[in-house]
């Protein structure tokens, strides 16, 4: 019974676990730690927007503003370092908890006003644009001291690694996440909400409250992400994360969570970026492959996870009756 | 079914008139997207005075008002598609990615010389069908839920396209097949033809036949659409189709107007101004009622609204954070709380509100 | 044990909701450490009134006084904070939680704001065990039969310390040896001092377990008894009140006398998990009833007959042909029709017109090519709007606006515009107003003389005996008994209900 709610993780990680071992079989150099330190820290920002895309599709509801609040967030920190002279840390500062009202705005119209998460978000993804746009429609370099420290903080592994500053953030987004959606009450209203709203609120969560919160912390981590990517180019772009948010369901999705909600694992989604990465990997590795082999795979996967959840989710459903018949 | 004897027959008229349509409320559905779309036209004619004016040349009209019909065609096709899904309940995210490999499709076998019109156009269509059949199976007999479902298509739809492409902007040269982006006919240009020739056969299969009806019933209820004998799940694969179908010509036409098939950005995120295009118009995305005519105008507000932007002297950036404060203010006057807090406000509002 | 003391009262409340009136000066004394029975048939205001009493429903009028001090439960949070906890007859818990979760939701035992998840599965499993389950909490609570379910959700309202306990028909999926285990429940919490109220169907249950019955019937309390006084035959007669007599002398006229030929046959139909062999008879232009308790089966026994569950065993013979049914499309075109129990989820298209409801049976049978013309779909709505007297002001109203038994008689138009041979009606007047139900009584009755044959299940068993030639009683999925002629009693089927 337990092994069910784990299968999909179990598969995630076996299939992550076989690429990466054909990888290593067939070409020197993949099985390194080189590749995995890459792994984390080309991927950063795509984990840690999938972290709050993951809360969000637990909740039962969808994020689609992400990308583009990454973009947002981004041209945000170049114009205040780069325009304005602002300590990248005072920009973020700013920031942070401007992304966090942003993002409970968006609860607010989808709790109070009872509209659809999809859409509502839709607005958000091109409001966020649009402000990005407005800011700024050309890419704005940044060139600070503090950033050059954060590219050279770190440190090497053998072999090759490198654990960089973006990494580590996003480790310590990943525990704090960890506990809030597995340690916390709050995390337990996320999943009760996901499973009914409605039995949730006679149970007596506090749905207003913590969907609003989701949201709002589904902004922040792509806030987050954005400043993370910021790291990693060196520059704001308007245009920057655009599918940002597609490549973030395919990773929840592919770590497990159903996109019905109320049942998923945060470490499924880091699985599923992952093995979204390697895939990439070994795409490039290969040289054969082309690019677009990429999508084409990631959505056949995509449509095999889905049906696997549907497969299981009838399965508990016949076990369900079986159990009571043997009951009544 | 024949009617009783009529005691009088001033009463059977009476009781006529009681059961005739509610005209009143039909076209109330009306008033407000094209009262958006009029406004919209009358800033701009305040903002250039010339807007209006058509010009004729080689036998083509020229003008902003042509000029916006025909940027709005290939979304105005997606969303005659997208109304239908909304209708039942659904949607459909991968129509942009069709748009992609019908387009491919159509390329590569233009690079066969002789390889007739007709046929080219027809795999084309055929593509979409397939690809709309293929959404369709998801949704409506593996039950997925229809975001995650087209999503599938939508992410792995581009990398089929890519994959026909060979990475390549696949360029053709056949004017017959160009013809259909950047023709004209009795003045008009050809997209514009495509999309009015769409709506007409689309409403005359709709609404001539029960086929609107039952979609209507299956996206207001489908389970008590099932008990009264209407097949759900057949008219649901219909729809995925018809969308597919729609993306297919969308596709077609904008590989035709620039004579060439770009997998990355053929159709990159139309399915979600065709989406917004038929809330716009006023249909719910949960499902029920459509109007393909008030989806039409809702990709012409969309459309104008860019135009205005562009008159008015305003920087085109300013374009998608204006389309998103029009879409919020939309969504708000859809929810029934917005409406109250707002008739609360201004009691005037009572009347239109209920509108 | 003291003498007991007033928890809850309820003085002079009322409900009414747009045309009906749900609860007319009720009055309802519970005392701590007593089993409070609270009986009357469907539609009586039972539900009603334990949604006042516990926040779902606001009431019209009238008091409320909790320890003896008057309150206002604004939501069902409120109530279950002030100590009233409900558990409801579909278990309202979170399936995909684990048990444990489900038990501590909003009240994990935390250290530095971190739930400790051993702490918690061991309170659980302690919990549990008092009342005798011995389960894997951790384990999704979808896993688990509702039965279970529904301990731990009575085991999540005394773990919050509940004053007042409202089961809501708790028994009605329940089999024996379940019972049993609940009734120690109650009982190790009747001694504990809490004031539980019970809901049920079950006579024989009530005579079991309650000290103290209130019976309501139609909207109104009848009276309350201390279970040890009165008798069965006085509790039965005040729960379906003096016009019983009336109806049942009416049914000998319709019952169809002569030997008809049989319409529809069921020969051991199966359905997994809802049904087992039953076996029925459906003459030509006969009504036959079905009776029996929610979850009886005999609402799985229509779905079966109109092809919404597929047998898993059986045969369904209609009109001499062997049926086999895949969707309920098959069966309307050998000519059954079915009105659905969930009449908004099942049976109205709720924004479509009351037109487009009435034609669209009609529609689905010509198929999507041939349209029926507007001018003819407007003759048909008139015609059925006068004929069953539909109180609209147009033909395009939306079908919602209407009452319950105004869209029930759409439902009726729907079909009687195809013409069945075979009408099922699954709780036709359910959650009907008082006038609208005569009225359709009166309309499945001249159905009956124009020889439809009619499968007809009602929870209002006084309405059954007045229409129906025959009734069948199911049982726990089963048929317990088939009465008729002089047999055909409410008594006699509260009877075989009950006891099987």
């Amino acid at each position: 019974m337990m092994s069910l709610r784990y299968l999909p993780l179990w598969i995630t990680a076996a299939l992550l676990c076989l690429l990466f071992g054909i990888g290593g079989w067939q070409f020197d150099g993949f099985a390194s730690l080189a590749v995995v330190s890459n792994l984390f820290s080309d991927n950063a920002f795509l984990l840690i927007v999938a972290l709050g895309m993951t809360l969000v599709i637990i909740s039962g509801g969808i994020d689609l503003s992400v990308g583009a609040v990454i973009a947002l967030s981004g041209v945000a920190t170049g114009l205040l370092i780069s325009q304005y002279q602002w300590h990248p840390l005072t920009a973020f500062a700013l920031i942070v908890p401007a992304a966090a009202l942003f993002g409970a705005l968006m609860g607010v119209l989808i709790h109070v006003y009872k509209l659809q998460p999809f859409i509502v978000t839709l607005a958000g993804m091109f409001l966020a644009r649009g402000l990005a746009t407005t800011l700024s429609e050309e890419s704005i370099a940044i060139d600070h001291s503090f950033y050059d420290a954060i590219a050279e903080f770190g440190f090497a592994l053998p072999g090759g690694g490198w654990v960089g500053a973006s990494t580590m953030i996003f480790m310590v987004l990943l525990v704090l996440v960890i506990m809030l959606m597995h340690y916390s009450r709050f995390g337990a209203c996320v999943y009760a909400i996901g499973g009914n709203s409605q039995s949730a609120q006679l149970m007596g969560v506090p749905v207003a409250s913590t969907t609003i919160a989701i949201y709002a912390l589904s902004s922040v981590l792509a806030a987050l992400a954005g400043i993370v990517f910021t790291f990693y180019t060196f520059s704001g772009y308007a245009l920057a994360g655009v599918g940002m948010e597609l490549d973030a369901i395919a990773a929840v999705v592919i770590g497990g969570t159903l996109l019905t909600g109320g049942s998923g694992f945060v470490i499924g989604t880091v699985l599923g970026v992952l093995l979204m990465g390697v895939i990439q990997t070994y795409i490039i590795f290969d040289g054969s492959l082309s690019s677009w082999w990429t999508k084409i795979v990631i959505g056949l996967l995509l449509f095999g996870f889905i049906v696997l959840q549907k497969v299981l989710s009838r399965r508990t459903a016949l076990t369900t009756v079986a159990g009571s018949t043997a009951h009544g | 079914m024949k009617q009783t004897q009529p005691c009088a027959d001033t009463l059977q008229q009476a009781r006529l008139a009681r059961y005739s349509p509610g005209s009143t409320k039909a076209s109330a559905r009306y008033l407000w997207p094209l009262a958006a779309l009029i406004l919209l036209l009358a800033v701009n004619l305040l903002l250039d005075a010339s807007f209006f004016q058509l010009s004729f040349q080689d036998g083509r009209l020229y003008g902003s008002l042509i000029d916006i019909l025909n940027r709005s065609a290939p979304v105005a096709l997606l969303a005659i598609g997208m109304s239908l899904v909304i209708a039942t309940g659904g949607i459909d995210l991968s129509v942009g990615a069709v748009m992609a490999i019908a387009g491919s499709i159509c390329a590569n076998l233009l690079l066969q010389a002789d390889l007739p019109l007709a046929l080219v156009i027809a795999a084309g269509l055929a593509t979409g069908i397939a690809a709309g059949l293929i959404n369709g199976t998801l949704v409506s007999y593996l039950k997925i839920q229809p975001i995650v479902a087209t999503l599938l298509l939508m992410v792995a739809g581009r990398g089929v396209a890519q994959l026909i492409n060979q990475g390549q902007i696949v360029t053709f040269l056949r004017p017959d097949f160009a013809w259909l982006g950047s023709g004209s006919w009795l003045g008009l240009p050809l997209p514009v033809w495509l999309v009015i020739a769409m709506f007409g056969l689309s409403q005359l299969l709709l609404r001539r036949t029960a086929l609107g009806l039952f979609i209507e019933a299956v996206g207001c209820n489908a389970t008590a659409s099932r008990y009264l004998g209407i097949n759900d799940k057949a008219i649901k694969l219909f729809v995925y189709a018809f969308a597919g179908f729609c993306a297919a010509l969308a596709g077609m036409i904008s590989a035709a107007d620039i004579q060439g098939s770009d997998a990355n950005n053929a159709g990159l995120w139309l399915e979600l101004d065709a989406i917004l295009a038929v809330v716009i118009g006023g249909a719910a995305l949960s499902g029920g009622r459509f109007s393909l005519l008030l989806s039409v105008i809702g990709v012409l507000i969309i459309q104008s609204l860019s135009t205005t932007i562009i008159v008015s002297g305003l920087p085109a950036k300013f374009n998608l954070l204006i389309k998103a404060l029009v879409v919020l203010l939309v969504l708000l006057l859809q929810s029934d709380k917005f409406r109250r807090q707002l008739s609360s406000v201004l009691p005037k509002w009572r009347k239109g509100g209920q509108a | 044990m003291t003498t007991p003391s007033l928890v809850l009262e309820l003085k002079q409340v009322c409900k009414h909701f747009p045309g009906v009136k749900a609860l007319q000066n009720v009055d309802l004394r519970l005392f701590a450490g007593e089993v409070h029975a609270l009986l009357g048939e469907n539609g009586a205001g039972k539900s009603t009134l334990i949604k006042v009493m516990t926040g779902a429903l606001a009431k019209s009028s009238g008091d409320i006084y909790f320890n003896g001090q008057q309150c206002h439960f604004a939501s069902p949070a409120a109530a279950q904070r002030a100590g009233i906890s409900t558990v409801y007859q579909e278990v309202n818990l979170l399936p995909n939680l684990s048990v444990a979760q489900n038990l501590f939701l909003g009240h994990e035992p935390r250290r530095f704001g971190l739930i400790q998840h051993k702490k918690m599965q061991q309170q659980a499993q302690q919990l549990l065990l008092r009342f005798k389950l011995n389960i894997d909490v951790t384990a999704p609570l979808a896993q688990y039969s509702v039965a279970v379910q529904q301990l731990i959700a009575i085991a999540r309202g005394v773990a919050m310390s509940a004053k007042v306990l409202v089961l809501d028909e708790p028994t009605a999926s329940l089999d024996s040896s379940e019972v049993q285990m609940l009734f120690d429940v109650m009982r190790q919490l009747r001694e504990q001092g809490v004031a539980i109220v019970f809901i049920t169907h079950f006579l024989e249950q009530v005579y079991q377990i309650s000290d103290r019955i209130t019976v309501l019937r139609n909207g109104s309390k009848v009276g309350e008894y201390l279970t040890a006084d009165l008798p069965r035959s006085q509790l039965i007669e005040a729960m379906l009140g003096k016009e019983l007599q009336q109806l049942t002398q009416q049914q000998a006229a319709t019952a169809v006398a002569k030997q008809a030929e049989p319409l529809l046959v069921l020969q051991q139909i199966s359905v997994k998990g809802s049904l087992s062999d039953i076996s029925l008879t459906v003459a030509k232009g006969q009504a036959v009833g079905l009776a029996g308790l929610l979850g009886s089966g005999r609402t799985e026994v229509c779905r079966a007959v109109y092809g919404v569950d597929v047998l898993s065993g059986g045969e369904i013979q209609f009109g001499g042909k062997t049926l086999t049914l895949q969707q309920p499309a098959d069966a309307i075109k050998a000519g059954i029709a079915l009105c659905p129990e969930e009449r908004k989820t099942e049976g109205i298209i709720g924004p479509l017109s009351i037109r487009e409801n009435i034609m669209l049976a009609l529609q689905a049978r010509r198929g999507w090519w041939r349209y029926l013309p507007v001018k003819q779909q407007q003759q048909l709505a008139a015609f059925y709007i006068d004929k069953l007297q539909i109180a609209t002001p147009d033909a395009d109203k939306p079908i919602e606006q209407l009452s319950g038994g105004n869209q029930q008689k759409v439902i009726l138009a729907r079909w009687l515009a195809i013409n069945p041979q075979l009408l099922i009606l699954d709780e036709p007047t359910r959650g009907i107003d008082i006038g609208a139900h005569a009225e359709i009584v009166l309309l499945i009755k001249s159905l009956c003389q124009q020889g439809m044959s009619l499968l007809v299940t009602s929870s209002e068993l006084e309405e059954l005996v007045a229409f129906a030639g025959k009734v069948v009683v199911l049982r726990d999925r089963q048929k317990v008994t088939e009465l008729s002629g002089d047999n055909m009693t409410a008594q006699h089927i509260m009877q075989a209900i009950a006891e099987g």
